[in-house]
């Protein structure tokens, strides 16, 4: 029995308003004037009138809504219903949770194949055409994942709409199918490219990403085994082989670099500095788990682990963003036994939002991509609904811009979390599945969402990129298991082992927690399905989110499973380990899999890279005879690479958990901080600094230094915060493009032996990376001619330090006039891809100049550590690190902040720049801007002794800012009212508000 | 009835996330909190009446799926209805914030309903709130600063319900342009809400439904202008001086606690 119950708000609702002004800006042929709201929960099951009525009146909160059930609410004058649900199989966690209410309510679970289904209908009135109702609806939804249903008023019948019941119908299958690999090498190229083929739809399944050495590798090993493999072990071979998994770029040896990138130059480093610190080293647990972790106290660990969902983001930019932060929430309830995710942080790359240039996936211009705008606007969505809903304060962050993330855009989503050092007597962060164990997935159900994840982001974006690859996570049923796992089971000692499932799904969790005890079984019919008609190779590597692996001591899983069911968290055994050396997965007790466990882990073949570096075409930009300082630094307030983002800092709630120090936003004039600190645990005064550094476009000039500058920008933001330098961690994470191009891998030679250089120099241990190796598109434009867009490789570093007092962590505004202006370290001629030279260069991308920083270590090292003191004595009033934008952007900066001007002179600033507005749009490294009361000037200086530091002003009552060049005459001359209107400016033509973000007076 | 220290039982689950903190400053204030999940509850409903304080925290129950709170004030009802209006019924005291709230308003403990804010946007900031109401909770307080994050926050009521409450005191808190606004800029009302209210009271008082969270001003460094006052005390005081480390919020947790003594 299929019924619908419409939930309508009885009250003004003020959606209504934002929807009907986005609607008049698609420029329809007429004009919508009112928009109504209808939630609409289609219910299949068997129910009698009066639980339907229950469920009806449960679904209403009778203050705000009415409900009606089967006919349509009573709505005024409308002439369209446009009606935005789900595809079949997509997850819908609203439905999800009404079918829970409704279970509460009638006392009875429901039966097989009876469901919820929502949908939303928008109520549309006014002078509008079916065209443009159809504009609407493309406005409203993403065809990947999402249905739309136009109906006219005219055609409704009896007040009621026909019924679309998403529900998913699966072609029964044969259940495992053998690969013959005794073929051509050309068959093998297209098993590996395109996937194993599938007699019975007669279409291959989609790509394996395996190249013909490891099609070859495995040809031999099962020719050995005198079989064919089974589709399922292909496929897993495929998961646990991929470059998403394997990171074969950073393994493999390269040029003479023999043990490879990784073992070479960023496991180098970490042991190294370890090596050094000695009695100091404060790393705890590195690459080897899910997230990295550092001493916080005696007591306890701080993790941080940052990861990217890019491709999927692309496609679904909600649903890509919401799994990317609740896939690495996991990460941190997958540290150790569980670590408690205290933190999120977020960084975006995304296109220039006004681009509305139509791109395609494929030559029939079918697969049309999203513009910039619908990316970046679910993008943030996806992260503000995945950390708010989950209770992790989003502490930390940033947004860049340039035409090339345009088709991928980077979406970098990480979390801290915090353990006990050591649970009922044992290391807390050491685990170890036991021979014996049960094998147990907890959390959700599984659906053929998200397969092929892992080796679709190892390859390039086209029109064969699986739209399945898209899940959409589900952070109250993770929300669920997080607490169920961390706050209870962890402690009570119920597991030995416990990881997440994340790309490749069980089929790489399982493998990998069989490492530690020597091999697996599996009854693949066991795992839970969200519905019928699954093959079991799809259930073994889907990616349906929300799950987690644990092994299970026989003797505690009882105790387990009941706690996890008063939780209401699904727990299933669906095996166990063992110390056979193989990976066995039975379907309805036939092997259908059976693994060596060192083939499948360590079978892939090496292969050796080989890169060269392509010299690059660039050239100064023209600079202009007159340059106006003033307007060029107005300018650069007003890109979105250096303006503010209030507009997603405030919808993001940071302050959950109460552990807030050093908030996204600070001062009167909520300039957005470069790094920040929360307090983790609120019993002690340690808090946590968070802090991030990339420079996309120092790539255009040269790897190396880009990932110079990236560390430094990542340290300084921290020390000048009140990090300490001896306490500094960071994290790598790599987004490259064509990697297998020489030229790009000689690039990521020179940025890797940087990350080198630089995290041995300053002594900050890498504690965990991750690297996303194919950031390329390609398609076609709108007259179908082939085109392809390529990131500028980018290297994201992320720093986490501990601080020991949080009342001593200092702002970037500046504080009180009167204060005294001082800038440490030395500025040169270094703007080359600086902002302000792109901005001179405009689309002549050639001529962005040819000197990017070049970072001096042994000189920033001192400096940083003569700040850190200088903060932890308490004489700093303010303190911002300077970056992009150099000086000028970062005066503006701390005026906007305080909403106090500034009188400067750069006189007497230290360096070789050989022009005003190079010395003020210079990005040299190694720089901060601080303010100093005057009665602590002598002091100050004196702990400043052998650093480059310069007083260049002083703070002033005024609501001007003023800079003199060497002459005395006047460079910048501006007001305060200027500088926050042109910083807050971006944000808020980004802001849906449409004006400046919550500001009430123009001032 | 009176004793010393009261119990407090802080419900969770189902998404429910600011339990911990709530905790924290409930224990902070002086008194003692259990954290318990409602499933616990539900299995063992007497456990209840051994408490003085109900607390429903913020949060994001079932992920405000179907309207928010409503389906943890579902739930709620459905097996705890007697043991709950026992429990108002009796010289306790109630707190619903943010999320709980919600709850709470889907309970019916309180008048009026929580909508979309009118900006459509989930938003974390601070607010001035000026206290009008009168209630345990309240003490003698005269204006709060404290921080919200919500997106369901516009409090809606009719103005007839409106005007009673406002005869009974039960208007809570009201928004209003005080330090904070002025010192960020910022509008007053920051969702649209009826009659500026942020919080209402029932039961004489005894039961608080509020949006702002005062857990999460509970210390002095939450605040937005913690940097700026710090600045200028360590001036005042010629060196660095120990600042004080509570915030306002924690008066409210303390307060609650008095109310038992």
């Amino acid at each position: 029995m299929i019924s619908r119950i419409y939930i309508k708000p009885t009250r003004k609702d003020s959606r209504g308003d934002l929807y009907q002004k986005s609607f008049n800006n698609l420029d329809l042929t007429g004009k919508v004037t009112s928009v109504e709201l209808v939630d609409s929960y289609t219910i299949d099951a068997k129910l009698s009138k009066t639980e339907l009525a229950n469920i009806a009146q449960a679904l209403t909160n009778k203050r705000i809504e009415s409900s009606s059930i089967n006919t349509l609410p009573p709505s005024g004058n409308f002439s369209f219903i446009c009606e935005i649900g789900f595809m079949p199989g997509v997850t819908d966690n609203v439905a999800h949770t009404t079918m829970e209410e409704i279970v509460d309510t009638i006392k009875r679970p429901f039966t097989p194949g009876e469901a919820v289904y929502t949908s939303r209908l928008f109520f549309i009135a006014g002078t509008v055409s079916e065209s443009d109702v159809k504009k609407i609806a493309y406005s409203l939804h993403n065809q990947l994942i999402e249905r739309f249903n136009i109906i006219k008023k005219s055609s409704i019948k009896n007040n009621e709409l026909s019924t679309i019941v998403p529900s998913v119908k699966l072609a029964k299958k044969v259940p495992v199918i053998e690969v013959a690999l005794s073929v051509s090498d050309d068959e093998l190229i297209k098993i590996g490219k395109e996937g194993i083929f599938d007699k019975e739809s007669n279409t291959r399944r989609g790509p394996l990403a395996l190249d013909l050495a490891s099609m070859k590798i495995i040809q031999e090993y099962f020719h050995k085994l005198k079989r064919n493999p089974t589709d399922i072990e292909l496929e897993s071979l495929a998961q646990t082989w991929s470059e998403h998994c394997k990171h074969t770029i950073f393994a493999n040896s390269i040029d003479d670099i023999k043990d490879g990138l990784y073992k070479t130059y960023i496991k180098g480093a970490t042991n190294k500095i370890r090596k050094e610190k000695g009695d100091n080293d404060f790393c705890i647990s590195v690459f080897s788990d899910n997230a990295g972790g550092i001493v916080f106290d005696k007591d306890h660990i701080i993790t941080h682990k940052v990861e990217t969902h890019n491709s999927p983001s692309a496609l679904d930019p909600f649903g890509g963003a919401i799994t990317g932060i609740v896939g690495v929430n996991r990460d941190t309830i997958g540290f150790g036994l569980g670590a408690k995710p205290v933190g999120n942080t977020f960084g975006f790359c995304f296109g220039n939002p006004d681009d509305t240039r139509p791109l395609y996936r494929d030559k029939n211009l079918t697969q049309k991509m999203l513009p910039p705008k619908r990316i970046i606007d679910g993008v943030i969505r996806g992260v503000n609904v995945g950390g708010n809903c989950s209770g992790i304060p989003t502490v930390s962050g940033f947004a860049r811009y340039d035409d090339r993330f345009r088709a991928k855009p980077l979406v970098f989503v990480g979390t801290v979390g915090l353990s006990p050092r050591k649970i009922n007597g044992k290391l807390a962060h050491e685990k170890n599945a036991q021979s014996g164990d049960y094998i147990v997935i907890v959390g959700g159900k599984v659906g053929a969402d998200g397969i092929h994840g892992a080796t679709f982001s190892s390859v390039a974006m086209d029109s064969s990129s699986p739209a399945t690859a898209v899940q959409i996570g589900d952070p109250i049923t993770q929300k669920k298991l997080s607490d169920a796992i961390v706050k209870e089971a962890r402690n009570l000692g119920l597991y030995t082992s416990i990881t997440d499932n994340g790309a490749g799904g069980i089929s790489c969790s399982v493998a990998e927690m069989a490492k530690e005890c020597g091999g697996c079984v599996v009854d693949i019919e066991k795992v839970p399905l969200k519905y019928e008609g699954l093959t079991p190779w799809q259930i073994w590597i889907s990616e349906s989110q929300e799950r987690m692996t644990l092994s299970v001591p026989k003797n505690k899983w009882k105790e387990f499973n009941a706690l996890m069911e008063s939780r209401g968290v699904l727990a299933v055994r669906i095996g166990e380990f063992n110390n056979s050396k193989d990976c066995v997965v039975k379907h309805n007790g036939k092997v259908i899999m059976k693994m060596a466990m060192d083939f499948l882990h360590n079978g892939l073949p090496t292969r050796s890279l080989v890169s060269e570096l392509t010299p690059k075409n660039l050239s100064e930009p023209k600079l202009p005879t007159n340059i106006n300082v003033t307007d060029s630094l107005l300018a650069l307030l007003r890109s979105g690479n250096i303006g503010g983002f209030a507009w997603i800092s405030e919808q993001y709630d940071h302050e959950v958990q109460a552990g807030s120090v050093i908030k996204p936003q600070s001062g009167p004039g909520r300039v957005n901080t470069d790094a920040q600190v929360i307090r983790p645990l609120l019993s002690s005064t340690k808090g946590v600094v968070l802090s991030t550094g990339l420079y996309p476009s120092y790539s255009d000039i040269d790897t190396y230094h880009m990932a110079g500058s990236a560390i430094d920008t990542a340290i300084r933001n921290a020390i000048a915060c009140g990090a300490s330098m001896d306490n500094l961690a960071i994290l790598d994470n790599f987004c490259w493009c064509s990697s297998y191009d020489k030229s790009r891998l000689a690039e990521l030679v020179l940025a890797v032996r940087a990350c080198y250089d630089y995290a041995v120099g300053y002594g900050t241990p890498f504690i965990s990376g991750k690297d996303s190796m194919f950031n390329d598109f390609r398609g076609y434009d709108k007259k179908g001619n082939p085109l392809s867009i390529s990131i500028p490789p980018t290297l994201l570093i992320s720093a986490i330090g501990v601080i020991p007092d949080i009342n001593k962590a200092v702002t970037p505004e500046w504080k009180v006039a009167g204060d005294l202006v001082y800038v440490l370290g030395e500025t040169h001629d270094e703007l080359g891809a600086s902002e302000y030279y792109k901005l001179l260069a405009g689309n002549d991308t050639t001529k962005i100049g040819t000197q990017v920083p070049r970072v001096n270590w042994q000189k920033n090292k001192k400096t940083y550590k003569a700040l850190e003191k200088a903060i932890k004595t308490g004489v700093i009033a303010s303190s911002l690190s300077i970056s992009s934008g150099g000086i000028a952007c970062a005066l503006a900066k701390a005026c906007t902040g305080s909403m106090l001007g500034a009188d400067i002179s750069i006189k007497k600033l230290p360096g070789t720049y050989t022009s005003g507005s190079n010395a003020l749009f210079s990005e040299s490294q190694g720089r901060v801007l601080v303010t100093v009361a005057k009665k602590n000037k002598s002091l100050f200086e004196k702990m400043m002794k052998g650093i480059a530091c310069a007083n260049i002003g002083a703070v002033s009552k005024g609501s001007t800012l003023i800079v003199k060049d060497k002459n005395g005459k006047k460079i910048i001359d501006t007001n305060i009212d200027k500088l926050y209107q042109n910083y807050h400016s971006f944000s808020s033509k980004m802001s849906p508000l449409g004006d400046l973000p919550e500001v009430e007076n123009k001032i | 009835m009176k004793k010393k220290i009261p119990k407090i039982i802080i419900m969770s689950g189902y998404g429910l996330n600011c339990e911990e903190e709530t905790q924290f400053a409930f224990n902070n204030a002086g008194g003692k909190a259990d954290i318990v999940h409602i499933n616990d509850l539900i299995k063992s409903p007497k456990l209840l009446s051994t408490y003085d304080v109900l607390v429903f925290p913020g949060g994001f129950s079932y992920g405000d799926d179907t309207g928010s709170g409503k389906a943890y004030a579902n739930k709620f009802k459905n097996h705890l209805a007697q043991e709950l209006q026992d429990f108002v019924n009796r010289d306790t005291l109630t707190i619903g914030i943010c999320n709980g709230f919600q709850i709470i308003t889907n309970l019916g403990l309180l008048p009026g309903g929580l909508m979309h804010n009118s900006s459509g946007q989930y938003i974390d900031r601070w607010v001035d709130l000026k206290v009008v109401g009168h209630s345990p909770w309240l003490g003698k307080m005269k204006t709060i600063s404290l921080p919200i994050a919500h997106g369901e926050g516009r409090y809606v009521i009719d103005e007839g319900e409106y005007k009673d409450m406002k005869k009974k005191r039960q208007v809570a808190f009201q928004y209003t342009k005080g330090t904070l606004c002025k010192f960020q800029n910022l509008k007053d009302n920051p969702n649209g809400a009826m009659y500026d209210i942020a919080g209402v009271l029932g039961y004489d008082g005894r039961v608080l439904g509020m949006m702002p969270h005062p857990e999460r001003a509970m210390f002095s460094h939450h605040r937005p202008d913690f940097q700026l006052q710090k600045e200028i005390l360590k001036r005042k005081s010629g060196k660095i001086k120990q600042i004080p480390t509570d915030g306002e919020g924690i008066i409210l947790f303390k307060n609650a606690i008095n109310y038992f003594k």
